[in-house]
Order: C-alpha cells, then structure tokens, then sequence
C-alpha cells in the first residue's frame, strides 16, 4: 500500500470495468490501465436525499428498490437508500429483517448462493454493481467484506493479510511485507503480531483473529468496508477496540456494518437505517433516528419493545 | 406441609413390586445381548487369524507338529525359520521356482511400486480434480448425477479390469502410441498397462473420500476469500485444498494402499517376471500376482515355495495396514478440526 | 490511481483465463473418469457381440473356445453368494445391533470400530490365505490325509460334512463372508444409527426391553439402509476372484457343484443340494480370469461374454439396491 490515503479514493468503476472494457486488447498492463482511467466518465457527486441535517455529501452506494429473493422467497423489499462516503452507516433491526443480505447484495456475495435474484439497482458510485460489464472480482476487491465469524484462513499471520495481494497477482515479497505491515498497523494489529508473523492465525484470540480479518481486508485496498456483526462474537474488551478501529477507518474508507447492538450503532455511525422484515423502514442520521425516530415500529424496536 | 422431614400420609401401594426379579424374559435378554456381543466379537477374531495365519507361516511355526528332527527343518517349519529376514530384505533376485532359490522381496516390492507409481499418477490428479469439481464447481443436480456414476467404476470386478488392461489398453493405446510412435519396446503384459487400469480404479476412491473433505472445509472461509476478490480458481486452489490438504492426503494413502493390494488386474496384464525395473512397459511381478500364480500352480503344501507366499503375504499386509492406520489416524485429526 | 492497482488491473484478464481454463480441466478430469467407464462397457459389449447366446449360458467350459459356456460358474457364483448371504447377515447385523445398541463407549467398543476400519483395507487376498488356512485345512488340526467325513442324516439325503473342508464351495464362502463382514457392519451401523432416538424412547416408555425395542421398533426401520449395504456388498464378493483362487476354486471345471445343472434336479435328486455345498466348484469370475490366460485369440471373446453376464448380474443387484432405498426414503419421512 504505497499510497496515502487520499489517493485511495479513487473512482471504483474504472477499475471494475477495467477487465472488459479492455477484453480485446493485448496492450501492455501499465497502457491499459491508462485507457481505462481515460474511457470512463467523471463521476458525478450525488446529493444525499436523506442527510438534510448535514453538509451535502457524496454518495458511495445507492440502491434503487431492490428487490431480493432466495427461490420463491422474498426478503428484500423495495429498498432505496443511500451510503454516503467516508463515513459509518449501521443496518439495524431484528433478526432475519434482511439487514444481512441486504449487505451482502452490495458486494454480489449473494451470488454464491444458488437460487437468488434481485429486481432493482444497485449503484456504486452511479455504475450499477449488477450490469453485465462489471467484473464481480474487482467489486469484491473494491468493497470488503467482515464477517460476524472471525474467518482466519488456517495459513501464518503474515499469508492471511497477504492472501488479496498475493490472489490479485503481486508476487514480491518487499511489497507484499510493506502491505502486510501497513495493514495490520491500520488494523491496530500490528504491535501485537509483529514477532509471529510466521505463527498461525488460528491461535490469534478471537478479537486479534477478527482485527486480523480487517487487515486483510484492507490489504486488498478497498473503499467500502462490509461488516457483518463483526463485533458480536467478541467480548467486550475486543468490541471496544474493534469499534475504535471503525471509528479510524471512517476517515479513509465507507463503512457499511449490520449490528444487532444499536449501543454499538449509537457509538459508531453516523447514519442508521432501521430495517423490519425485508423493508427499510426509515433511514437517517444516527442520532436524530435514536432520539427522535418518525416511524412507530423504528421507536418500538429502539426502546426494545420487540427484537 | 410444615415439616419436609415426616409425612402423615400413607405410602399408596399397589402390591405390584419394582424390584428386580430373574425371569426368562430377563435370560432371553442376556442370551441375546451375549449372542450379538459374539456377532461383534468374529471381526476380532478375523483379525488375530490373519495375523495368527500370516505369523505362522512366515515368521514362527505355531503348530505342535513342528520340531526340527537332527538338525533337519521339518517341512513345516515358517519361511523365516528358513531364509533369513536378512536377505529376504537385501537379496535382489526372486526365485523360489528354480533350484538355485532366492527370496530377496525387492524385486516383488518394486513391481508394487511401479504399478502403484502409475496407478497413483493416473488416480491422483483424476480423482482430486472430480473431487473439486464435485465439491467446488458443480451444481447439486450434476453431482446427484456423476457421483453414482463414478462408484459403478468401484464396483466393476477387478477381472474385468485386468481384461481390458491386456484386451484394450496395451494393443490399442500403449503399442500404438509408446511403440510405434516413440518406439519404446512394449511388451504384451506390462506395468504401464496393469497401472493404467488400477489408476481409473481408485479414481472414485479418491474423488468420493476428498470430496466429503473438501465440502466439510467451511463456507465461511469460502466467502471471506471470496470477499477478497477471489476467483473459484483462487478459493479452491488457494483457501479450500490448502485447509483440507491433510485429509487429502490421507484418501490419497488410502487409495495407494488399495492400489498396493490390487491383484487380479495386476496378475492378469503385469506378467510374472519378478524383476527390479522401472520400466513400465516391461513385464512385473507384484507381490499380489506372485502369490495367486503360486496358488495357481500345483505346489506341495509345506514347501518352501508355499510358505514364501505368507512371507510376502506378510509384508503385503504390513504395508498396507500401516499405510490405512495413518490415514485414518490423519482424517480424525482433520475432523476434529472441522467439526 | 496507484502503480499497484494498474499492475492489479493488467493482470485479471490472466487470473479469469487461468480460472477457466482450471475449470475445464476438473470438467474433463472428471468426465475422462466417465468416458473410461463408457470405452470399457462399449470395449466389451463389441468383443461379445455374438458369442453372448443360449448355448454360452447353458453349456459348460470347454477347450474350443466356440462351445465354452458359462454354467459351471453361474451355479457356483450362485451357490457362492447364497451361502455367503446365509453367513454374513445374521453375523453382520447383529454385530452392528451389539455396536449401535447395546456397546458403551468402552475400550473393547473402540478396539472393534478400529478394527472394522482397518480389516476393510486388507486387500482381498490376505483374506483368501486367512481362507486356506482357517477352512481348508483347518489349521492342519485335522491332516488331509487322515480326513474325517461326518455323516448326518436328513430325511432326503445325507450330509457329509469333510473335514478338512478342503478345497470346497463352503470354504469359499466362508471366506468371501470375512471379506465382507467389515463392509455389512459398517453399512449396518451407520443405518441403525440413521433411526432417530425418539422411536427408541416411545418404545421403552411403554416398558418395552432392549431386544424387544429394537426387534419391533428399530431393525423394521432400518432395514432398507441395512439391505441396501448387504446388496452392495454381496456385489462386491460377485466379483471377487484372487482369494477364491487362493481357496482353490479350479479355474477348468465341466460340471456344477452336486452335479446340480439346473433347478429341476434339486427337486428330482435333493441329495445334489445336499452335496454342493461340499463339492468343487469354480464362479463367474474365475472362468473369465481363465478364458483371459488363453492363448487362442477366440477366447478373449468369450472372456467378454462373460464379462457382460457379469456386468448384467451385478447391475441387476446394484439397481435393485437403489430402489429399495429410494423407496424406503419416500415411504419414511422422520
């Protein structure tokens, strides 16, 4: 990661259309990524509809009524909302509302899963994530992901921060090392790590394994970070640093997170958007929705008279 | 009630008592638990009368019969009262039916080898890539359809497999492509052929033992490399056979070892020349088909040559079981893991 | 945007490329298994084209490779199995029954179950030497020369019971039932302990025993996934060739085992039931094994009929396999 951070927020869609666009050339790799810069328009600031209350922002990701199904099986229904960029927008409600997989629609992670489709659009930065041209690797490269589970992969320390480098193609070691380091630094990992990184992550405690996974997450150079519960398997001690570490990665990167802690919610966003069952029931700044919600089930949920 | 200690009120009875009581039905029940634990017992004794027959043979006469009379070895005497383990172990040559007789194994063990060199060469790859195939790429539908498929070619007679060894494999592959192409000499039995065979035979061996620990690896680890930016070809190459590669192996061990006790095939279109080469297309003696021509042959009971096929029976055994109790030791580590 | 991310860009055209072309090669790994299997059966099927008729099924072996037949080994392979089935079921079964509902988790227990996974990877010849020894002769307990024949009398005939067995049918079935118990157990096991626990605590609830809980309650459910594994593995012992060679089974043989060539003579001479089980005897695989050694080519023909009779027989067993299961998994929903 030899760029600072302002350098990192970069345009996503050319990179995500770079694999197609130049599916008929043979041109060197340095003159094709050029091209692509070239090729794609500027992108175009959106003003956030829901942020009234604060300066006007740039939307990140935007979803237009999405629609989602497993089979016969509606979960999501008609779900418009906006993530603004650079900051913390929390997914809250009670289980199976759809707040998971409507996560999991931004990243195409649902595309593993067999006998899913989706009605509506999913824009990052403007570029429907869902269009044929995009290049589903490169999204997922662009916008990670954090699992609830810490998912270590049973490999060192150092092969699991190196895992999305190392997959997208760079093979130098003083690199990968540099990666390694910077990301386990962001990840506030790496004063505790730095003499092991030989060692297996498995025998990492469950908050270092999940600061770990962050890691490696941010070693792929992402905009967007997707969390899902990343702190709920943790103690508390591991949850406050975890949450920390959201609230320092904010400046850098968009952050979506799925919590079923509205504390945690509280503490860490700046927006929130309140689901029941598969639709989003209202959206807003995070402490304007906790103080003084518009909608009856959204006060319901956060005086937790049902969830 | 005040007081826990003390009831007033009268014990209910109704003369009906819960106390044990021999009955017949109690006896039939015992009878049929010691008859079944008898039942479990016969895999126990088919155990210590492998062991107790290959020993007897091979290693120490167990028989009363057995006493060496002035000196002279009765003819019942087991192999190794007879040649010594060590050259049974150096001696290069294999020799039992001439009158100049060696019993070195080397010969009987190289055969072995280099047919389950060929067959692990041919399975290996073959079998890991349905497995990942099954496991990673196919849809449930395709894999409900290959999977059968692929356990009838573990069930077809190995007769049939040595068959076609010699009937297909030598005269329309082997010859037309090693001899008269590359012009290596082809003989009419060789290992190449026997291995050939024996290789697609623990094909579903391999692919149906690493499938199930390739699919016990977990999804999440699927979807965190995935989330990386991770092709299939990443996740299956770089997350998912990395995490399952004990396991691996030891369906791999497995299968050799199956490789190792194949007979019929091998007797069939590897021939009966115990040499040490490592030539594939050469005539081999395994030590699977020197003990079935023995048995085929007319030879005394007793004799030196009878009691050498215990002998190799026994090495035969020893290998493979050993190689079975690493694999099963190997796969309930990686379970553990898992589960 | 960084030097890094243009690197990254330039090289996922190649990361897709090899992606693919690594999922093609698992496509034709795993179909290069199928077609092999579709060679074999066509290989087959074209070198018995026309040696494959009545005369084949119904006559016996000969040294002219036009007037061979099959007899002698399908009535041995009958027999075979027969007996193997008599022996290895009540053994099998109710060793799993011991395992799954009556053992604790004791050492013995463990000692058995480790046992069992390592006797189903001794190859099948260890089984064939364990055969001569233990049945054949008995472990020299009684010398062949000195041979007893025990006589019973049944109302149709006598049994004479040789011992040594000798180089009998019954010693091969003996045999081929060790081989296969360790399979049965294991198929028997894991279906005893696919039934839910429920219907053993209903049935004890009621005051029912152990035996009468699982005779009534537990062995009817189970018995589909029990006979499914007793089938497959039957089909295996079909197929077996090395340790009936080693037993002795004769790979030349013009007559079936108590002279019994078909069903009508057991009921005309019921005697000749009584004496196959104690007579020479060679299987279907066995004769392949011979008309496979011959020299004259023709043979190889007639060794492929057999090959299909084989083939036939034990797709026969197979489907009928499948079918017990898939309707014992319609017929029962937990």
């Amino acid at each position: 990661m030899n760029s600072s951070p302002d350098t990192m927020t970069r345009t996503a869609i050319d990179q995500l259309e770079g694999y197609s666009m130049n599916a008929g050339r043979s041109d060197s790799a340095a003159t094709r990524g050029h091209h692509v810069s070239a090729v794609v328009p500027a992108v175009r600031p959106v003003v956030t509809a829901t942020s009234s209350s604060r300066l006007e922002q740039t939307v990140k990701f935007q979803t237009k009524s999405l629609d989602f199904f497993y089979g016969d099986n509606q979960v999501l229904f008609n779900v418009s909302l906006d993530v603004p960029e650079k900051s913390v927008t929390a997914l809250i409600g009670p289980s199976g509302c759809g707040k998971s997989t409507f996560l999991r629609t931004l990243n195409r992670m649902n595309d593993i899963i067999e006998g899913t489709r989706h009605t509506g659009d999913v824009l990052l930065e403007g570029t429907d994530v869902y269009a044929p041209q995009i290049d589903v690797v490169l999204l997922r490269k662009r916008v990670g992901m954090v699992f609830q589970k810490s998912t270590p992969f049973p490999k060192s320390i150092f092969d699991n921060v190196a895992y999305g480098p190392r997959v997208a193609g760079l093979k130098n070691r003083l690199r990968l090392a540099g990666i390694v380091e910077e990301s386990l630094k962001r990840a506030a990992l790496w004063d505790e790590v730095k003499d092991r990184l030989n060692k297996s992550a498995m025998a990492l405690s469950g908050g270092q394994q999940q600061r770990l996974c962050i890691a490696r997450t941010l070693a792929t150079n992402p905009d967007v970070i997707l969390m899902d519960e990343p702190a709920s398997a943790l103690d508390p001690a591991s949850t406050a640093r975890v949450e920390d570490l959201i609230f320092e990665l904010k400046q850098n990167y968009t952050i979506v997170i799925v919590t079923h802690n509205m504390q945690q919610a509280a503490r860490v966003s700046q927006q929130t958007a309140f689901f029941f069952q598969g639709e989003l029931v209202e959206t807003g700044d995070t402490r304007r929705l906790f103080t003084n919600p518009t909608q009856k089930q959204t006060e319901d949920y956060i005086t937790g008279r049902f969830g | 009630m005040s007081s826990a200690s003390t009831s007033s009120m009268p014990l209910a009875s109704t003369g009906a008592s819960l106390c044990r009581t021999l009955s017949v039905q109690r006896l039939k029940e015992g009878l049929i638990r010691t008859g079944l634990f008898a039942c479990a017992g016969v895999s126990i004794l088919t155990t210590f009368g492998i062991v107790a027959v290959l020993f007897s043979n091979a290693v120490y006469d167990l028989s009363p019969a057995s006493t060496s009379v002035n000196g002279q070895v009765q003819h019942n005497a087991a192999f190794f009262q007879q040649v010594s383990i060590r050259e049974f172990v150096t001696e290069t040559r294999w020799t039992p039916q001439f009158s100049e007789k060696h019993f070195g194994i080397l010969p009987l063990v190289c055969g072995t080898l280099l047919v389950s060199g060929i067959a692990a060469l041919i399975g290996i790859p073959i079998g890991l890539c349905s497995a990942i195939y099954l496991s990673e790429y196919s849809s449930p539908r395709i894999r409900a359809i290959i999977k059968p498929v692929l356990e009838v070619l573990a069930g077809i007679p190995t007769v049939v497999y040595g068959y076609f060894a010699l009937v297909f494999v030598t005269p329309y592959v082997l010859r037309p492509f090693f001899h008269d192409l590359l012009g290596f000499d082809v003989s009419l039995f060789n290992a190449a052929s026997a291995g050939i065979v024996v290789g697609v035979m623990i094909i579903p061996m391999i692919s149906s033992l690493s499938e199930d620990v390739l699919r016990s690896v977990p999804r999440s680890l699927r979807e965190a490399a995935y989330a990386l930016g991770s092709t299939r070809f990443d996740v299956s190459t770089r997350v998912v056979v990395p995490a399952a590669l004990s396991g691996i192996i030891a369906s791999f061990l497995l299968a050799i070892a199956r490789a190792m006790g194949e007979t019929m095939a091998v007797t069939i279109a590897a021939g009966q020349m115990a040499n040490v080469t490592a030539n594939p297309f050469h005539s081999v003696a395994t030590m699977t088909s020197y003990i079935v021509n023995v048995s085929l042959g007319d030879t005394e009971i007793g004799s030196i040559e009878e009691k050498s096929i215990y002998a190799v029976g026994l090495t035969l055994f020893l290998i493979t079981l050993s190689m079975n109790i690493v694999s099963q030791f190997v796969l309930r580590r990686f379970r553990e893991v898992y589960q | 945007m960084s030097d890094l991310e243009v690197e990254y860009a330039g090289l996922l055209r190649q990361r897709h490329r090899i992606a693919r072309c690594f999922e093609w090669c698992c496509l034709i790994a795993t179909s290069s298994a199928l077609l092999f299997l579709a060679v074999l059966l066509a290989g087959v099927i074209w070198q018995a084209w026309g040696w494959l008729d009545l005369q084949f099924l119904t006559g016996f072996d000969s040294r002219r490779p036009s007037s061979a037949g099959l007899l002698a080994g399908i009535w041995g392979t009958f027999w075979l199995i027969l007996f193997t089935t008599i022996f290895t079921v009540p053994v099998g079964v109710g060793a799993a029954i011991y395992l799954e509902e009556y053992s604790r988790e004791d050492w013995f227990t463990r000692l058995i179950k480790l046992n069992l996974a390592n006797l189903a990877g001794v190859p099948s010849i260890v089984y064939g030497m364990l055969g001569v020894t233990a049945f054949v002769r008995m472990f020299g307990m009684i010398s062949a020369a000195d041979g007893v024949t025990m006589v019973i009398s049944l109302g149709f005939g006598t049994l004479e019971i040789p011992l040594p067995l000798g180089r009998c049918l019954l010693a091969g079935s003996f045999t081929l039932s060790l081989l296969i118990l360790p399979v049965v157990i294991i198929a028997s096991q894991e279906a005893l302990r696919a039934v839910p626990p429920s219907i053993r605590h209903a049935s004890y609830a009621l005051g029912a025993t152990d035996w009468q809980t699982i005779r009534h309650q537990v062995l009817p459910a189970a018995v589909p996934g029990i006979a499914t594994g007793i089938i497959l593995a039957l089909s295996r012992a079909m197929g077996e060739t090395a340790p009936l060679i080693m037993i002795g089974a004769l790979t030349y043989l013009a007559f079936a085992p108590g002279s019994l060539n078909s069903p009508m003579d057991a009921i005309e001479d019921p005697q000749r039931v009584l004496d196959a089980p104690f007579d020479m005897f060679t299987s279907m695989p066995i004769q392949i094994f011979n008309w496979v050694g011959q020299p004259k080519a023709d043979f190889q023909h007639v060794a492929a009929a057999g090959i299909l009779v084989l083939l036939i027989l034990l797709v026969a067993f197979n489907a009928t396999a499948i079918v017990i299961r898939n309707r014992a998994q319609k017929r029962i929903s937990w």
